[in-house]
């Protein structure tokens, strides 16, 4: 299906025409608007036709498979990339009055644009080498957009986050490397089709370890997270909400697919490392949460703890615990974004995130509160709302898979995050303000953008039986294999 | 032949990594750039070395003999080295900005207040 590169070109012309235009705030904002609405419309259309007809394949160029680049989305895909359209657009749209005008001017939205476009080829590739060069697109767009300021809080930050993901692209390098040299292939799916005849336990257990070392530095995993708080709360709104929002789950992705197409039936060592793994990020994600008094690291800690959900669900590798890690991705993705928007607001309204510093915002700023409860009570996992769902989904699947100790430590880690949003919302709303402030704008845009994220989370809590059916299918999906391998082997064009 | 490559390779990552783990920014960086060059070592290596055997299908023949180097990691190790490149020039660049900025390139100092 031609449709298939409509999500790696629309951001790419979106950008080359960004960077012809003129400079001036007013067109670079509209054209990037724009461009994260056509890549929105394009992931739907991609998505609906994957719901109607099965696994959709692009082989570019002409060239069949294994022998060329294959463009693949599946439904886990095609819901990521629907999700890369929303945020995009979001975020396009908060710029509108989240962003500064020297970052305006020096590029933003042209790398906005990039990075969307690694992020939505690397959902999309089935090609290993390919997701390499998605990931280093991804990577260097945000670079540019993490060192965009001089301010020595920042280039700190750019600078750690800038190492360590070039330290986890080598690793990720030298995986593939090693795993051509054993299977002569890095197509996914030939890869998954000749992966259990070739190399000895020995090759086969590196290769999972190199590529859960790779993947779990780009995701956050314990204890490999140390750079994500270390640096994202340091940009500003509209740059910080769509690293928190898509870039670690690009790892969690490049985790489910590798673990589910090539590593599944390993030695089972490999996925009580991966439990593990997940089980410390969640819990020392959470008690480091608490631990801070400013909102935007209580945000990153929460984003570290919630990807341990995800993935501690993964290493159980059954359909209903796989499904609820689909559900609580896309759950997160939405309001994770929405809350790093929200601290932008913060910032506009009281200069700081700092919790002691905020404070009385829910009289001065009802609208804002009203906005803000969705999302932050959404994390805290209070039922109806859609976090409540994705955590319900995840216990049901792991006693389901027998892996009781697991569900129970989600429902704790889930306490935490109650008590840490709780903590958020009282201090930052109802405390009465410790000074008088000038009711300073709040920024319609932002708060525009703000309200659409929330809509979309109340959407996925009244349509969660639906939403949960199709990550149902997704996961069954992804631990079939047949149709996946079959669609892009089997000549299908 | 593989096995010298196999220790240049190792030997590269060897002092990569002792690189990074200094406190100089520069060193840090020329660490990064080693390790990328073993990682390259590393793929050219394993996807087999074949010498003197081009894969160009000869005159009058519709197949290639056996016996060819493989072009896959050769296009591969090309794509990394770009790549490597262009992100060695950024940490360059980067690392001068944060030397301007720290006014000393010891590591430590970057998050410190003066």
């Amino acid at each position: 299906m031609r449709l298939l590169v409509l999500p790696i070109l629309v951001p790419l012309g979106t950008a080359a025409v960004l960077m012809l235009a003129p400079t001036r705030p007013v067109p670079q904002r509209w054209i990037s608007l724009a461009g994260s609405v056509l890549l929105l419309a394009s992931a739907l259309l991609i998505f609906f036709r994957v719901n109607e007809a099965g696994v959709q394949v692009l082989q570019i160029g002409g060239w069949p498979a294994p022998f060329g680049i294959t463009l693949v989305a599946d439904l886990l895909a095609g819901i990521l990339v629907v999700a890369v359209g929303v945020v995009g657009t979001a975020i396009s749209g908060a710029a509108f009055s989240g962003v500064d005008p020297r970052r305006e001017a020096f590029g933003y939205h042209p790398l906005l644009q990039i990075l969307l476009m690694g992020v939505a080829g690397a959902f999309l590739t089935g090609d290993l080498f390919n997701l390499y060069v998605w990931f280093e697109v991804m990577l260097v767009a945000s670079f540019v957009l993490m060192a965009l300021n001089r301010t020595r809080p920042q280039m700190e930050a750019a600078f750690k986050y800038v190492t360590i993901n070039l330290i986890a692209s080598s690793i990720f390098l030298t995986a593939l490397g090693l795993l051509y040299g054993a299977t002569g292939t890095l197509n996914m799916a030939e890869l998954a089709r000749v992966w259990p005849t070739v190399g000895t336990p020995g090759v086969h257990g590196v290769l999972a370890v190199l590529f859960l070392i790779a993947f779990s530095i780009k995701a956050g995993l314990f204890p490999l997270f140390f750079w994500l708080p270390a640096s994202y709360h340091t940009p500003p709104a509209a740059i910080g909400a769509v690293f928190a929002g898509l870039l670690t789950k690009v790892g969690v992705y490049a985790l489910i697919r590798i673990f589910t197409l090539l590593f599944y039936d390993e030695s089972p060592a490999i996925f009580t490392l991966l439990l593990a793994m997940s089980a410390a990020t969640m819990v020392i994600g959470l008690v480091a949460a608490l631990n801070e008094r400013d909102f935007r690291r209580v945000l990153s800690f929460n984003l570290v703890g919630h990807i341990g959900y995800t993935t501690a669900s993964l290493s159980l590798l059954t359909p209903a615990a796989l499904a609820g890690a689909i559900f609580y991705v896309i759950h997160h993705i939405v309001v994770i974004t929405n809350l790093y928007l929200i601290s932008g607001v913060m910032l506009r309204l009281r200069r700081t995130t700092d919790l002691a510093g905020l404070g009385g915002l829910y009289r001065d700023h009802p609208l804002v509160a009203a906005l803000a409860m969705i999302p932050i009570f959404s994390l805290a996992g209070v039922p109806p709302l859609s976090g409540f769902l994705g955590k319900l989904a995840i216990v049901e699947g792991t006693f389901a898979a027998g892996a009781h100790w697991v569900g129970g430590l989600v429902l704790a880690v889930g306490l935490l995050t109650l008590l840490s949003m709780a903590r958020t919302w009282s201090d930052s709303f109802w405390t009465p303000a410790a000074e008088a402030h000038d009711l300073a704008s709040p920024g319609a845009p932002l708060l525009a953008a703000i309200a659409a994220l929330s809509l979309v989370t109340l959407a996925m809590t009244f349509g969660a039986q639906p939403l949960f059916e199709l990550a149902s299918r997704g996961a069954q999906q992804l631990l079939q294999r047949d149709e996946y391998i079959r669609a892009v082997l089997g000549g299908a064009r | 032949m593989e096995l010298l490559l196999a220790v240049a390779s190792a030997v590269l990552y060897a002092a990569g990594i002792y690189l990074m783990l200094r406190r100089r920014l520069v060193q840090l960086i020329i660490g990064l750039g080693l390790l990328s060059n073993g990682t390259n070592l590393l793929i050219f290596t394993a996807g087999g070395l074949t010498r003197a055997r081009p894969p160009v299908v000869p005159e009058g023949a519709s197949v290639l003999e056996p016996p060819y180097a493989d072009p896959v990691p050769q296009a591969l190790v090309l794509t990394a080295i770009v790549i490597g490149f262009g992100l060695l020039a950024f940490s360059l660049v980067l690392a001068h900005r944060v030397h301007g900025i720290a006014g000393s390139d010891d590591v430590d100092d970057v998050g410190r207040d003066r």
